[in-house]
């Protein structure tokens, strides 16, 4: 399994939308504890540790030159 | 009953009178390791001098938990049903956050092993049991009050050495530093360790009650007796428990080891003040190592060349396995029978160990202790998670414990056979006959042959069982015949399902190097 880059959300509007909604009414703590969890979350579901790197690697990319 | 703190008798040493021979080997610490050390040297005909500088056993239990391996070792050497008789068997451990278990594992489902998968036994009854071994071994000479205060070497080593009576130096071969974390040794050679340092602090107490626990190990994350902290508790025999709490980097160790801070703490853990306090200590992590443990002469064994935090009990159990590793490679050169080159391979073989239980503990300190800022949020969110999703329940790292590495190896090996048994791995222990595969391994080359027909080749013991259903699994995989080459320390060496005479001459000779 390679890690897919191309749009492969049917819906993406309505995700993010989705993604949005489910931090309301939390604190910025708590919207960062909600993503810990769903970078867990989704990371297990991927499983494929070459994928999980590739998207360490794809995520990572930027932020290593001084803004 | 509080352990009796016997002192052991010290003899002046002739050493002091007159200039002693040049012994072969001279061991320096008589802990678990140095006396394990001397013990195995002597199975394999090889005498040494033990030096300590001290004359009783470890004050407070430090290290408690003995993994199967260790005890598969320890039982090689004679004190293995000892310490199992007396030691308290388990192989649960429970996890908690806050009040609920979040994660529990059994480390030994499969039965067939002549060993448990852990003893739990203070380290100055196993210290014990092995000088009373060492005392009884006439190749052991084991001198204590003798502490060593210089060394040179040139060819072979020279120590000085400190006594009630005076001073007086000895010449070996080799000198084995066993001399623990703190190894007055390293310092001497100028050496350095490498790795990282942990800002954490842990009280540890052994305390007396009486109680009828279950024999399993606990951890908890923020338990509520112990406020954002966490906490391990293991049972021992005599009604000790042991307990380990986390205090923060901040703490006042001298402070925190006064009874009137430590006993209201237990009182919160145990939930009453009916025990009394046998031993205190804080201490800080470690997990750092020599960058190499065989300097000419001087060979380094167990903390001396490599220390980890406590949390997988990988301690003293990768020392004994440095014992197991350096036992029959030293004894080799010693005979003549291998080139000293045979020693680098305890050095890549050790360090390998020594990397893979410095990368383990170095884990499960960070999820036991994580930095403030995003590694505090995601050990708390993966706590958070396993109680509603099962994936992040093994990803809660409280200790991953102590195993055997496999040391990387281009040997022959055969894929139709299974991983477990791999070359570089420690064989698996089955039930032959009426005892065991593990006690006709060991001390020498052999040559274990299932369902095959036994090859001619000189000078190695040929061990031949019929496959058992056990044997098979643990052995064979999809073949119905195998051979193993199997070294002194019952590491795998090369495994074939059918070979030549040749072929195995090619791999004994190869593991001899």
């Amino acid at each position: 399994m390679t890690l897919i880059t191309s749009p492969n959300i049917a819906q993406a509007d309505e995700f993010y939308a989705e993604l949005l909604a489910a931090h309301n009414g939390l604190s910025d703590a708590q919207s960062h504890a909600l993503n810990a969890q769903l970078v867990l979350i989704l990371a297990n579901h991927v499983g494929d540790p070459n994928t999980l790197k590739e998207a360490l690697t794809l995520a990572r990319q930027g932020f290593d030159t001084p803004p | 009953m509080p352990y009796d703190y016997a002192p052991f008798p010290y003899t002046a040493p002739a050493g002091l009178t007159e200039p002693e021979p040049r012994q072969r080997v001279v061991i320096v610490g008589a802990g678990p390791i140095g006396l394990a050390m001397a013990l195995e040297l002597a199975q394999h005909g090889v005498s040494s001098v033990v030096l300590d500088d001290n004359n009783v056993v470890s004050v407070g239990s430090r290290a408690i938990c003995w993994s199967k391996r260790s005890l598969e070792i320890l039982d090689r050497l004679g004190v293995g049903a000892r310490i199992t008789d007396k030691g308290v068997t388990w192989q649960v451990g429970r996890t908690f956050h806050r009040a609920a278990e979040v994660f529990c594992f059994d480390l030994l489902p499969e039965d067939g092993h002549k060993m448990p998968a852990f003893v739990n036994l203070q380290q100055y009854y196993v210290e014990q049991f092995l000088v009373e071994a060492c005392q009884a071994n006439p190749l052991v000479d084991l001198r204590f009050m003798n502490r060593v205060t210089a060394v040179t070497q040139n060819g072979f080593t020279t120590v000085e050495i400190e006594t009630p009576d005076g001073a007086y130096t000895l010449e070996s071969e080799y000198l084995l530093a066993c001399d623990g974390a703190k190894s007055p040794l390293r310092q001497m050679l100028g050496l350095e360790f490498d790795g990282e340092l942990f800002e954490e602090r842990f009280l540890i107490a052994d305390i007396e009650m009486q109680g009828d626990f279950p024999s399993e190990r606990r951890f908890w994350f923020e338990p509520e007796f112990h406020s954002g902290q966490s906490a391990l508790f293991h049972k021992q025999p005599d009604n000790i428990y042991r307990i380990d709490l986390q205090l923060g980097w901040d703490a006042d160790p001298e402070a925190e080891r006064q009874p009137e801070v430590v006993v209201p703490r237990i009182e919160k853990v145990v939930g009453h003040s009916d025990f009394r306090l046998d031993w205190v200590s804080v201490y800080s992590f470690q997990c750092r190592r020599l960058a190499r443990f065989v300097h000419d002469r001087v060979i380094f064994v167990g903390d001396s060349a490599h220390v980890v935090s406590p949390f997988g009990a990988r301690g003293g159990n990768g020392g004994l396995q440095d014992v197991d590793n350096l036992g029959w490679k030293l004894t080799a050169v010693l005979d003549g029978t291998a080139q000293p080159g045979l020693l680098d391979s305890y050095d890549r073989e050790r360090t390998f160990g020594a990397d893979e239980n410095i990368r383990n503990s170095t884990r499960a300190t960070r999820f036991m202790t994580p930095a403030d800022g995003v590694e505090r949020l995601f050990r708390n969110q993966v706590l958070a998670l396993a109680s509603k999703a099962d994936f992040a329940r093994p990803m809660i790292n409280s200790g991953r414990l102590s195993k055997p590495c496999v040391y990387p190896t281009q040997a022959p090996d055969d894929s139709r056979l299974p991983e477990m048994t791999r070359p570089g791995a420690v064989a698996q222990d089955a039930p032959v006959g009426n005892g065991w595969l593990m006690d006709e391994l060991g001390r020498r080359f052999v040559l274990l042959c299932l369902g095959s027909d036994t090859p001619e080749v000189s000078g190695i013991d040929v061990i031949k069982f019929d496959p058992t259903q056990m044997l098979r699994a643990r052995y064979l995989g999809t073949a119905d015949r195998a051979i193993y080459l199997i070294r002194p320390d019952q590491v795998i060496a090369a495994r074939w399902v059918d070979a030549d005479a040749g072929m195995i001459e090619t791999a004994l000779s190869a593991a001899r190097q």
